[in-house]
């Protein structure tokens, strides 16, 4: 089962800038009970975006027609806290293929590639700018691109690479998916299971 | 050049490498749980797949059950239907599931000890980010997403690059009423939230090696809460004692097997950490926290940092997260009135942790605007609870025992913490909204919280020790 091909994108983006955003804010627990992997973008950091009555709160980010665009942007420790991949299908199904930090929690890392979304990790500076040329244009575009593992500020031209190991980059470019891969190592697996 | 334990047991557990790219990782055992595993099981089947090694797999019911009245039918249907999905799939695909009621259910990482599930040298995982609790046995137990469940499903393996290793060595011994909980939890107040991103930790020095079992779980328990992909500190005789015996563990000569294969899991004198910490016991004290992640902490008695000691990039989130608490910065919470306490968790949830409860409560009342959820974190903890005559001090103290289950650690249940409410919980996050919309959380040990129960406030338990 192919994961969506990730090649480059250019688009606008919408910023939150806190630290330390755990994923029991990017989907709160009670939206867990679902065993399906449709419809967690509506639930989207839920308690953010809307109040005790379920009215949106006009000043979050993702309620505000300023911001918009396929690229999230967040503060440092980006991901952290419950391993629920349900964090990631609500990014994805939100309609984000990117999430930019300068720093990624490690689950959240492995489970948002495993969705075909792209992690960018960026130094602190560059995070800092990114988010100042947003407050400054909110219509500025970002180009991120696989191939090339870069990350530019349209307007500026200022760039940053990024790290990806060449393997996932492979998997993102080609739409491949892990499982397939481990399902095509069994033999391998087998015969290690009776070598130890 | 030596190897680290954590080399040890991953680099044995390797089938390929990829180059510049993940391992492909080999998994003892699997546990999976209601509310990670439906997506996993599907993916599965829409492969049209069937499990690979059963055998390898637990599965119990935990976070999404009520913790009263468990012998009725669940009420909430969404819930229901949860729980109900993970039975039948696990009858599908011939996997041994401990349901509610069962006398082996319980808490994922409080039943896999218990059963004797965890051994040490084992790769362990689990969908919950816990599992870096089962590390406390020297074993190599981490967190993963529901992809990785599936692939587990499918192949019995995991794709995983290799973290880096770091060393936290704590020497000494911990002072009377400072508990495994106030060690951890001020470990997470010097290397914050994000301190052991991309590492796997080893604990080490006296105060480690002198804990009994259950304490070190709490520590490995929340290694995740440093960022790191889990925890470990390596077996001993207390260690090996632990498992000798128990259901799933090696019996008989294939126990003196495993034993002497065990008692080669330690770090070689010459292995090298990729980082090393060192910290004094003497210096931890009763601990709790402020704001709104685990990193967030200080002595019981300490006050809350003041704004100009925040650098710069992170004064908003830590405005927004004293905000959320309803504190201000240099505030000292001694004496500060609390609303709820919660004793349970796979932090917190097991027999050591309910004798620590009972010897403050032991002679004493509630507060009566004091109100609990006391939640044993397995069956057996429960039937221990009750050998012990520890429900009676309980009943006695005013305090009402629940069933096990996760309950208010996240509050998929109905036990939740009313918005605005503050509530001194021995789990292991304190995230806005953990506990339910707008509820408070102030982690702390089961000592600290007793001592809540009885005064209504923040207070020193070593005032009852
Ligand atoms: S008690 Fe809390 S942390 Fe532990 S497994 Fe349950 S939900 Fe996860």
């Amino acid at each position: 089962m192919p994961i969506e091909k990730f090649i480059k994108t250019v688009s606008r983006a919408v910023p939150i800038p806190i630290e330390e955003i755990d994923t029991d804010q990017i989907i709160p627990a009670r939206f867990l009970k679902a065993t399906d992997k449709i419809g967690f973008g509506n639930n989207l950091f839920r308690d953010w975006r809307y109040d005790a009555t379920n009215k949106p709160i006009a000043t979050f980010p993702l309620n505000n027609p300023k911001y918009s665009g396929t690229i999230l942007v967040g503060g440092k420790n980006f991901g952290c806290g419950s391993s629920r991949e349900h964090a990631a299908w609500a990014i994805a199904d939100y309609g984000f293929k990117v999430v930019v930090s300068s720093f990624f929690a490690d689950i959240f890392k492995n489970n948002v590639l495993n969705n075909g979304v792209l992690p960018v990790q960026i130094s602190d500076a560059f995070l800092a700018e990114i988010f100042a040329q947003i407050e400054k244009d909110p219509n500025t575009e970002f180009e991120v691109d696989l191939q090339k593992q870069t990350i530019t500020i349209m307007a500026t031209g200022k760039s940053e690479s990024f790290d990806i190991n060449a393997y996932k980059k492979d998997c993102l470019l080609n739409g491949y998916d892990d499982i397939d891969y481990l399902i095509s190592k069994l033999p391998e697996i087998e015969a290690f299971e009776k070598r130890v | 050049m030596g190897k680290t334990l954590f080399d040890k047991i991953w680099d044995s557990h390797v089938v390929s490498e990829i180059p510049d790219g993940p391992s492909i990782l080999y998994i003892d055992r699997q546990f999976i749980h209601e509310v990670t595993s439906p997506q996993a099981f599907t993916g599965l089947e829409n492969r049209g797949r069937s499990v690979f090694r059963p055998a390898q797999i637990t599965a119990t019911a935990d976070h999404n059950i009520p913790t009263m009245d468990q012998h009725l039918p669940i009420k909430e249907q969404l819930s229901a239907f949860q729980v109900q999905k993970l039975k039948d799939n696990c009858a599908r695909h011939g996997i041994t599931y401990y349901g509610l009621g069962d006398e082996f259910n319980g808490i994922v990482h409080v039943i896999g000890p218990e059963l004797g599930y965890t051994q040490p040298g084992m790769t362990i995982v689990c969908g919950d980010s816990h599992t870096s609790t089962h590390g406390a046995f020297g074993a190599v137990a981490f967190g993963v997403g529901t992809s990785e469940v599936e692939m587990v499903f499918a192949s019995q393996c995991i794709m995983q690059p290799k973290p880096k290793r770091m060393r936290i060595t704590i020497n000494g011994d911990l002072g009377k009423g400072v508990t495994s909980k106030d060690l951890i939890l001020y470990v997470l107040s010097k290397l914050t939230a994000s301190g052991a991103t991309g590492y796997f930790i080893e604990y080490a020095g006296t105060a480690i090696t002198n804990m009994s079992m259950e304490a070190r779980m709490t520590v490995c328990n929340m290694s995740i809460e440093l960022g790191a992909r889990g925890g470990l500190i390596a077996p001993d005789e207390k260690t090996f004692a632990y498992v000798k015996g128990r259901k799933y563990a090696p019996q008989g000569a294939d126990f003196d097997v495993a034993l002497e294969k065990w008692k080669q899991l330690y770090s070689d004198a010459d292995a090298k950490f990729d980082k090393e910490f060192t910290f004094d016991a003497n210096d931890i004290v009763p601990m709790i926290t402020y704001g709104t992640n685990p990193g967030l902490g200080m002595k019981i008695s300490d006050s809350i940092p003041s704004l100009d000691s925040i650098d710069s990039a992170s004064k908003e989130t830590f405005k927004k997260a004293l905000d959320y608490m309803g504190f201000v910065p240099e505030q000292s919470l001694l004496g500060k009135e609390i609303d709820w306490v919660f004793v349970g968790s796979c932090t917190n949830g097991r027999i050591e942790d309910f004798r620590l409860l009972a010897q403050v409560l032991k002679g004493r009342k509630k507060a009566p605007h004091v109100n609990t959820y006391i939640v044993p974190g397995s069956y057996l903890v429960a039937q221990q609870i009750k050998e012990e005559g520890i429900d009676k001090i309980l009943a006695d103290a005013g305090v009402e025992l629940r069933q096990p289950g996760c309950s208010s650690c996240l509050a998929m249940n109905e036990d939740k913490v009313p918005p605005g409410k503050y509530c001194v919980a021995t789990s292991n996050r304190n995230f806005e909204g953990r506990q339910g919309p707008g509820a408070r959380t102030i982690l702390a040990s089961p000592l600290t919280a007793a001592a809540a129960i009885v005064t209504g406030k923040i207070t020193d338990p070593r005032e009852f020790l």
